[in-house]
């Protein structure tokens, strides 16, 4: 007997593990954004994890360490997040209601990405006066470090904090992205 | 050295395909699949008690065959089935061990058996298959890996 798992058995389980509450991440692929596939990962307090690279085999442990260690593929729970994207990326949509869970951050790096929350929509900011709005004047470089490691680029707008000297600095999703988003957003040309 | 605790979806993707036909054999294909899911969503339930991640295809098929049993008990009320342990304990009864274990000589067969089916000491293996301790443990890690060398 070589009986498989049908997809439709699969999905069923996939479903049903989410509807009781069983899981610490649900993740899904959205393989066809204006940026590409992206990797979206959902908690119980919010997305807790947006990347660029949507492999999952590239996540799995890392997010079984952070969050717990049921963490498995189900699309419902990460509807909400990929509605508020398609949104977004449509123009339609400029805030997302949708909550980041930053919990397993440590604490200087919450204390920045709750300043950054607060950079509007086609604006831009510096990794200097970041540092100083969440109390660490001077702490540019560190900011810069949180924003490389931003867990939800795009809902935590990381794209919009520059250097002080108005050049873009670096994206952790790539350059080119951050032009993409700041130009979807009006705020370059 | 213990193995750690895998992601789930890796622990899923790499036993559902077994489980489901273990649970085909025990109750064909209709049914294997309500088990399929009871199977996975009890596994989850227990996941985060699960303090290593050794085991984990004894562990998820001990699951399997106690949801068989249920299902079994449920159909015919009265039926005389044996009592099994819990699923938070490690152990699969001799019965769910016995076909798993079937391709093994017979000695590490014993020795897997009396291990982790019974959850006797390798003292006691030793003195019931008439060697030693250290004999006892030899044929059941000889027998475990032997197990995993078929599975894979």
């Amino acid at each position: 007997m070589t009986e498989t798992v049908s997809l439709a058995l699969d999905e069923r389980f996939r479903a049903a593990a989410a509807a009781e509450g069983l899981l610490d991440v649900a993740y899904d692929v959205l393989p066809d954004t204006p940026v590409g596939a992206l990797l979206v990962g959902v908690t119980d307090h919010g997305v807790c994890r947006i990347s660029f690279d949507p492999e999952p085999e590239h996540h799995l442990e890392l997010l079984a360490r952070l969050h717990g260690p049921r963490v498995l593929r189900s699309s419902k729970p990460v509807d909400r997040v990929r509605l508020e994207l398609d949104e977004y990326f449509a123009g339609k949509r400029q805030h997302f209601d949708v909550e980041p869970d930053v919990r397993v951050m440590p604490e200087f790096n919450r204390r920045v990405l709750e300043q950054l929350a607060r950079v509007e929509y086609g604006t831009t900011t510096t990794y200097g006066s970041l540092a100083e709005l969440a109390g660490n004047r001077g702490a540019a470089r560190a900011v810069g470090t949180v924003m490389n490691r931003n867990p939800v680029p795009i809902v935590l707008a990381c794209h919009r904090v520059v250097g002080a000297n108005g050049n873009l600095t670096g994206y952790a999703g790539g350059l080119e992205r951050k032009v993409q988003l700041l130009r979807l957003e009006g705020a370059l040309l | 050295m213990t193995a750690p605790i895998p992601a789930f979806e890796r622990f899923y993707e790499e036993h559902r395909t077994e489980v489901l036909r273990f649970l085909g054999r025990r109750l064909g294909h209709d049914r294997a699949e309500d088990a399929f899911q009871d199977t996975f969503l009890r596994a989850l339930r227990a996941y985060p008690r699960l303090e290593h991640g050794d085991h984990l295809r004894a562990w998820v098929l001990t699951i399997a065959s106690r949801i068989v049993l249920d299902d079994v008990r449920k159909r015919k009320p009265g039926g005389e089935l044996p009592e099994l342990p819990t699923e938070e304990s490690w152990h699969p009864a001799f019965e769910d061990l016995a076909p798993l274990t079937e391709g093994l000589p017979p000695k590490e067969r014993a020795a897997v058996v009396l291990r982790y089916g019974y959850d006797l000491g390798y003292d006691e293996i030793g003195v019931a298959l008439g060697s030693t301790e250290a004999a006892a443990r030899q044929a059941a890690s000889a027998g475990v890996r032997r197990l995993r060398k078929e599975t894979t």
